[in-house]
């Protein structure tokens, strides 16, 4: 008999799907089913999965590897990429271990710098990824895809037929739908569940290999929450309803939805990688050209690599309405320039539609906490 | 009926106690390294039967828990600044171990700020470690300064600052150069901090360092807009809290 877990048991289950997995990665790699490696939302994971292989995140969110990473890379640099690189070099990431292929991007300056490092270590494959949405980037891109088809091609050995393809577009597009009804649960107000939580299973999720089980699960959760939240369940009171936004977050960048949520406000609404960005938008599934419709709905992606960043004012002002967001608050990792930089048109862009924003600049350490806290409990005592 | 402010502060301790409508009493002690003991000590000191209501700010302000609430230094201060002078529209506080900007709306709200919280360059402490190599006392730094022609101090970091103002002594330069030199550097680096927000009308000026005139002449140059203090200003944090305090408990006047 199964027992009827209850929800912080499940939230558990997800912040711990990472490392719960590790061992079905093990059992698959002896059924010689390839891992590829991937770091970024960028990577059209549906190629990777009609090849027969599992796409899987590569760990980057720890300070644990940043002292190795630093013997190669310069202190001065991204903590995410010193992460990666950093659990790379060390071995400590069993996916990185696991992966047959690395996929990367040309998305930032020190990704693509340290993707050439990382080719030390591993096949490692770097898409050209244009850095505007023209119809140039978009030529580009599908070009790019194609060549990744015939590199996991060549590879694994295998053939990926169309048919195979727009499988796993269709099965992609439904995991999007099911993660996307799942946090547009956070439109209710209050919310059904804390932010962090949120967080947990929209990450967590992602490490399930088996994608079907995955969206069943999220699927189950949603309808409990909903059925529960119904039945006059309010796990959680009624306060200040904050946007993400900025720098991929999860590990040690989680440090700050504690913050805001330990002071006195709910996280609603993730823009962000992991969040939003990544799953708002479905490919096209009856395009005739299904590569240029993977291309298009991957290039759409609003990140602050692509210039104009058009594609990410637009999806932060559907989700400042559809939210009902009192706040945004922007996370930047140090060093990264173009979130940085455009965290000057983000504050105009909230601002100007009467909303209170604020930019944290911060890493994977625990030293700034104490500061982290009296900015965002001055923050939301502002609101 | 009185509320009672404390501020816990990196360098001190502040406490007010506050009638609805002026300071009845208030006491600053160093912080020393027991915030707890100080903010407790201040306390004990201040309260009494009429204290209806208590409020901790700072950023020891978790380390008193007979605290009716505890509210952060920036709302604090911009309550406490905005009681002494309603016509403030922003507040630059340089304080002991990090430096704040505070834009304030016409209701004396706070619509905006700015923390450097990450480095002692630009605080308290950037200037009381020069002093202390310089070996001269801080409250004489009015007199110490007059007539005299800043030294060039171009180092953003107090380590490198201290390792400049060595090598300045040691070619001989004038000590009261030098401190104007370093007053110039703090006051630059804070007004170009501060212009990050869209200051506009006057600017209180909070924190150690507001209770010496040339700090106030100084960054009043540099930021281009009318900086004032008052002499209650090193108290506004405390101040604000026992505001907040008054509000909180429902007093009128």
């Amino acid at each position: 008999m199964e027992l009827i877990k209850t929800l912080p048991d499940i939230y558990e289950e997800f912040s711990e799907q990472r490392r719960n997995s590790f061992m079905a990665a093990f059992e698959m790699k002896e059924k010689n089913i390839p891992f590829v490696g991937t770091f970024c939302t960028y990577t059209p994971t549906e190629v990777i999965m009609a090849a027969g292989a599992v796409p899987v995140s590569l760990c980057s969110t720890s300070d644990e590897t940043i002292p190795d990473a630093e013997q190669d890379l310069p202190r001065n640099l991204c903590p995410l990429i010193k992460s990666s690189y950093g659990f790379a070099k060390t071995q400590k990431c069993p996916y990185f271990y696991f992966a047959d292929l690395i996929v990367g991007e040309t998305t930032c300056d020190g990704k693509k710098k340290m993707y050439e490092m990382l080719g030390a270590m591993k096949d490692v494959y770097t898409m050209e990824l244009p850095n505007r949405q023209s119809l140039m980037g978009r030529k580009l891109w599908r070009e790019e895809v194609v060549a990744l088809k015939e590199k996991l091609e060549e590879k694994f050995g295998v053939e990926i037929t169309e048919e195979k393809l727009r499988e796993q577009v269709k099965l992609m597009n439904k995991n999007r739908l099911s993660l996307r009804r799942f946090y547009e649960l956070m439109k209710l107000d209050p919310p059904p569940m804390a932010g962090f939580n949120l967080f947990s299973v929209l990450y967590g999720s992602n490490f399930k290999f088996n994608r079907w089980e995955a969206i069943k699960e999220v699927d189950a959760l949603t309808d409990r929450l909903l059925k529960e939240y119904e039945e006059g369940a309010r796990p959680i009171s009624k306060k200040p309803r904050i946007l993400v936004t900025g720098c991929p977050i999860g590990g040690g960048a989680m440090k700050v939805v504690k913050a805001i949520e330990d002071n006195g406000a709910n996280v609603v609404c993730y823009e962000n990688c992991g969040g939003a960005k990544s799953v708002d938008e479905l490919i096209n599934e009856d395009a005739e050209d299904i590569y240029q419709a993977i291309a298009d709905r991957y290039l759409n992606i609003g990140c602050s690599v692509m210039t104009p960043d058009n594609n990410r004012l637009n999806l932060m002002g559907r989700l400042l309405e559809e939210y009902k967001i009192d706040a945004v608050v922007e996370v930047v990792l140090q060093a990264c320039h173009t979130y940085n930089v455009e965290s000057y048109s983000i504050k105009k862009f909230v601002t100007e539609r009467g909303i209170p924003y604020m930019a944290i600049e911060t890493d994977y350490s625990t030293s700034d906490i104490g500061q982290l806290n009296t900015r965002c409990a001055a923050f939301i005592e502002m609101l | 009926m009185l509320t009672l402010g404390i501020d816990s502060g990196s360098t001190t301790t502040k406490g007010v106690l506050f009638d609805g409508e002026k300071i009845v009493k208030s006491l600053i002690v160093p912080t020393s390294a027991s915030p707890k003991q100080s903010i407790n000590y201040v306390y004990d000191q201040l309260y009494c039967d009429d204290v209806v209501y208590t409020v901790a700010t700072g950023y020891g302000r978790e380390l008193l828990d007979r605290a009716d609430k505890k509210v952060t230094e920036i709302t604090c201060h911009a309550q406490g600044a905005g009681f002494l002078d309603p016509e403030i529209r922003a507040i630059v506080d340089i304080g002991g171990q990090d430096s704040k900007a505070i834009l304030l709306d016409n209701n004396l709200n706070v619509v905006d700020f700015l923390m450097n919280d990450k480095c002692a360059a630009g605080t308290g402490r950037f200037i009381e470690v020069m002093m202390r190599i310089l070996g001269e006392d801080l409250q004489n730094i009015d007199n110490f300064v007059v007539g005299k022609t800043p030294a060039n101090i171009t180092s953003m970091c107090t380590v490198f600052a201290e390792t400049e103002i060595v090598s300045l002594l040691a070619e001989g330069a004038d000590k009261g150069d030098i401190a104007l030199g370093i007053i110039n550097s703090i006051c630059r680096r804070t007004s170009f901090f501060a212009k990050r927000l869209n200051l506009y009308g006057k600017i209180f000026f909070t924190g150690g360092l507001a209770n010496f005139e040339i700090f106030r002449k100084t960054l009043e140059g540099y930021v281009g807009l009318p900086v004032v203090t008052s002499p209650h200003s090193q108290y506004a944090g405390a101040l604000g809290a026992a505001v907040i305090g008054w509000r909180k408990c429902g007093a009128t006047k």
